[in-house]
């Protein structure tokens, strides 16, 4: 692996693998009683999250102190970025600090890129803007094969809004570099031109849903709804939310995805959230451990 | 080949034929004998099996757990010849110190963590630590550091097949297979069946 993880675009087929191989044994440890291990002890971690986040900014710190890293938080509001200080100047600072990752949350694209470039320290990507959320789609994908065994020769159907979503990116990205069928639901005005990534779009959802292995639905992010994508919640629900009679459409085994916070109701029907056929909270558990595997890979990379 | 009635298996040697680029432009020839063979692997196990039941009095409470990769196929092997002799099935596990090793990031290979699986509760019991060849004592550091992680032994003992010396830290095996002294130029290399070759012990020499 290289230095850093800002993407999954940048990543080779082989290190997706890899990292999955190795969360597998990090899954186990976080069955221990003792669920911590010394393998980066006197590591330091800084969590720079410049966009509110309470799962992943948790998973991550969780996954850094199970490591045994020493972790701190570095809170935007009452940061001297209010005081106007630039992100060069306050990346530059933290790596004058002496650590050795800087975990970065950014709503602008391509800030993890730019810090990468700049320090030395290694920089892992926690979503930039609308581009990618690598460590999503890793634990999307950690959950599929252990659901499934494998990626390979699945249909999965990315459902929402994937104008707007870096873990729709992401998961096609990664997806793509496996031998899978993916296909794209949602409403036109949320379905960004996809290049040569050999996704199928569908604008019915019941049409796209047939022979489906796997459902990853994105969460509306009513944020970014202002430019009135959809007329209303209650017509996107129903045109393209996820309840058991669009489920019992697909396959006996399709399992359902969402990288959480859940919108109850609209995107996803709580018959479902709360179904066997649901892996939400296994996505949740297994965060934990591929976020595990990717510090200690870009650790164990020998940078020096 | 018999010289004066000693039986001479040993330094059998295989020129590997393999020419180094050593980077600097040099080229270096690395040369591998056989030390141990096959025949030499199967005594030596049975000895250690024997040993183990004799300094434990049976085979109550012990618990076999072998160092991936080398140790958990040697682990495997003595608890069949110690259920063989005592009958007796007895518990074995394996254990991987990747993230217990205190040279992340020095070392050139990526670091490849494998299984880990201690298939019973270790509190109270008499584990056999199992590993191939003891050398620095530092990956025996960190396996004992791991297991400490899964309860409270009531003692760790250590079964080596191969002891070539240079420790680092205050670390003594109970049960050793062979000596071999060896610099620390010099590596040595356990072949089994189980990673699909013959079973030998060869040592690599840089000449």
């Amino acid at each position: 692996m290289t230095k850093d993880l800002v993407g999954i675009k940048e990543m080779s087929k082989e290190d997706i693998e890899h990292v999955l191989l190795t969360a597998t044994s990090f899954k186990d440890v976080l069955k221990r009683d003792i669920k911590k291990v010394p393998a980066l002890r006197g590591k330091t971690v800084v969590n720079l999250f410049f966009e509110p986040s309470t799962r992943t900014k948790t998973s991550f710190e969780l996954a850094e102190k199970r490591l045994s890293t020493d972790v701190l938080n570095f809170s935007v509001p009452m940061s001297s970025v209010v005081k106007g200080e630039t992100l060069y100047d306050t990346v530059k600072t933290i790596e004058a600090y002496g650590v050795d990752f800087i975990v970065i949350r950014h709503a602008s694209s391509g800030v993890p890129h730019f810090i990468a470039r700049n320090v030395s320290t290694s920089v892992i990507n926690a979503g930039d803007g609308i581009n990618e959320h690598p460590t999503q789609a890793l634990l999307d994908a950690f959950s599929i094969m252990e659901k499934r065994g494998t990626l390979d020769g699945l249909k999965i159907a990315i459902v929402g809004d994937i104008l707007h979503s870096r873990v729709a990116k992401s998961n096609i990205y990664l997806l793509s570099k496996f031998n899978t069928s993916i296909r794209l639901i949602g409403p036109p005005t949320l379905i960004p031109e996809v290049g040569d990534y050999g996704v199928e779009v569908f604008f019915d959802m019941d049409k796209g849903l047939k022979d489906i292995d796997v459902v990853m639905m994105l969460r509306i992010q009513t944020e970014r709804q202002s430019r009135g994508f959809f007329p209303s919640s209650r017509e996107y629900s129903k045109y393209w939310g996820m309840d058991m009679k669009r489920l019992n459409l697909t396959g006996n085994n399709t399992i359902v995805m969402h990288p959480g916070p859940m919108n109850r109701g609209i995107e996803i029907a709580s018959d479902v959230a709360d179904s066997s056929r649901s892996v939400v909270l296994d996505q949740v558990t297994n965060g934990i451990a591929v976020r595990m595997a990717v510090m200690y890979l870009l650790a164990g990379n020998g940078k020096k | 080949m018999r010289l004066k009635g000693v039986v001479c298996v040993l330094y059998y040697e295989i020129y590997a034929g393999l020419l180094l680029d050593t980077g600097g432009g040099f080229f270096m020839s690395v040369m591998m004998k056989e030390l141990v063979n096959k025949k030499d692997i199967e005594r030596i196990l049975s000895r250690i099996a024997h040993e183990i039941i004799e300094k434990n009095k049976g085979t109550e409470g012990l618990c076999l757990v072998g160092i991936q990769r080398g140790g958990a196929h040697l682990a495997g092997r003595l608890a069949l010849k110690i259920r063989d002799i005592e009958h007796e099935e007895i518990v074995v596990g394996s254990l991987d110190i990747s993230l217990y090793r205190d040279d992340l990031g020095i070392r050139k290979h990526h670091p490849v963590v494998r299984k880990t699986s201690i298939p019973c509760d270790i509190s109270e019991k008499k584990i056999i630590l199992v590993d191939d060849v003891l050398y620095t004592g530092r990956s025996i550091r960190a396996a004992m550091d791991a297991l400490m992680d899964y309860g409270r032994p009531a003692q760790i003992q250590l079964a080596v097949l191969i002891d070539r010396g240079h420790r680092e830290l205050p670390i003594r095996p109970d049960f050793v297979g062979k000596n071999i002294p060896t610099s620390r130029s010099e590596n040595i290399e356990v072949q089994l069946e189980e990673d699909g070759f013959e079973d030998k012990i060869l040592i690599q020499s840089a000449e």
